[in-house]
């Protein structure tokens, strides 16, 4: 264990702004592109869905 | 090749059968990433050394190089994807290597932000223009090159045949990456792991590194996959098999 305290992590020796800024914004990212990926996915499902909507309407 | 395996590689090589194999497929990359990403970061904080020089600092470490790594691999496999779907115009291939661009931008953008997150503590710079930095750049630029010139072209054949010759030329850049820090005198340490040598890092430090690079792969491999779904269905929507899926229909 390399830490004796909370603080002391979040401190990371004195390098902690460095160290959170990359992580920080290592996990934004991969927590966004895969929400942005599937949001993709479900607009395609979607703007399907209204075409076959449609051509099913025009047949009756 | 056997029959067998020649025959199932030409099964999921369209789009048709690749969808729904694709879409199985995702959980299980996530899951293996998840833990993956569980047991690396665990290593990275609290089980590798504090370094003697860097102190802890150093720990940028284990973002830091699985990112760049997968900047220059992802940019190879879409490359190879383009120029299959180039040489032999088949859908699929094309759609491969529109999904892996913006991945694969992200993770040269990770690479460079966590470079300069970790070169203003030690080097006293955010940045310096040597040539590691400067054709780490350049590979960002190459991807966001790709997804522009590909938005740019209506036609997505064209797109794909314009988007894979850019891959292709700038193919040549990733060489100049890795090797960048013997080539030329740069202020970018040497490779800490290399295939000629035995590494120059702790052992602890070095699992953390490879344990993250399989999670940032496995994460990859998941959104990537993601987002090829979203393009078959849109690239295939005038196509029946897309009509029938389940999903769609109601």
């Amino acid at each position: 264990m390399n830490w004796e305290s909370p603080a002391a992590f979040f401190a990371m020796g004195g390098y902690g702004f460095y160290v959170w800024g990359s992580f920080g914004v290592c996990a934004l990212l991969m927590v966004v592109e895969p929400i942005l990926a599937r949001k993709r996915h479900k607009e395609a499902v979607r703007s399907l869905r209204r075409e076959s909507l449609a051509d099913s309407l025009e047949q009756t | 090749m056997s029959n067998v395996t020649n025959s199932i590689l030409f099964k999921y090589a369209t789009p048709q059968n690749f969808y729904p194999l694709a879409g199985k497929m995702i959980p299980w990359f996530w899951g293996v990433g998840a833990l993956l990403f569980a047991v690396g970061l665990y290593i990275s904080f609290f089980v590798a050394p504090t370094d003697f020089q860097q102190g802890e600092g150093y720990r940028i470490i284990f973002i830091h190089v699985p990112a760049a790594w997968m900047s220059m691999f992802i940019y190879l496999v879409m490359a190879m994807w383009a120029a299959i779907g180039l040489g032999l115009n088949t859908r699929l291939s094309s759609m491969m290597a529109q999904a892996l661009a913006p991945t694969g931008a992200i993770m040269a953008f990770i690479s460079l932000w966590t470079g300069a997150w970790w070169g203003k503590p030690m080097w006293g710079a955010w940045w310096v223009w040597d040539a590691r930095l400067t054709s780490a750049l350049i590979l960002f630029f190459l991807y966001i090159g790709f997804i522009a010139l590909q938005a740019a072209i209506d036609d997505p054949r064209r797109a794909d045949k314009a988007g894979a010759i850019l891959a292709l030329v700038g193919s040549v850049n990733v060489p100049i990456i890795y090797f960048s820090v013997k080539w030329w005198n740069t202020l970018h340490q040497g490779a800490s792991v290399s295939m000629t040598k035995a590494p120059t890092m702790a052992t602890t430090m070095l699992w953390g590194m490879l344990i993250m690079a399989l999670a940032f792969w496995a994460y990859a491999i998941a959104v990537a996959l993601m987002r090829v779904r979203a393009i078959i269905l849109e690239r295939e929507a005038h196509t029946d098999w897309v009509k029938e899926l389940p999903e769609v229909k109601q």
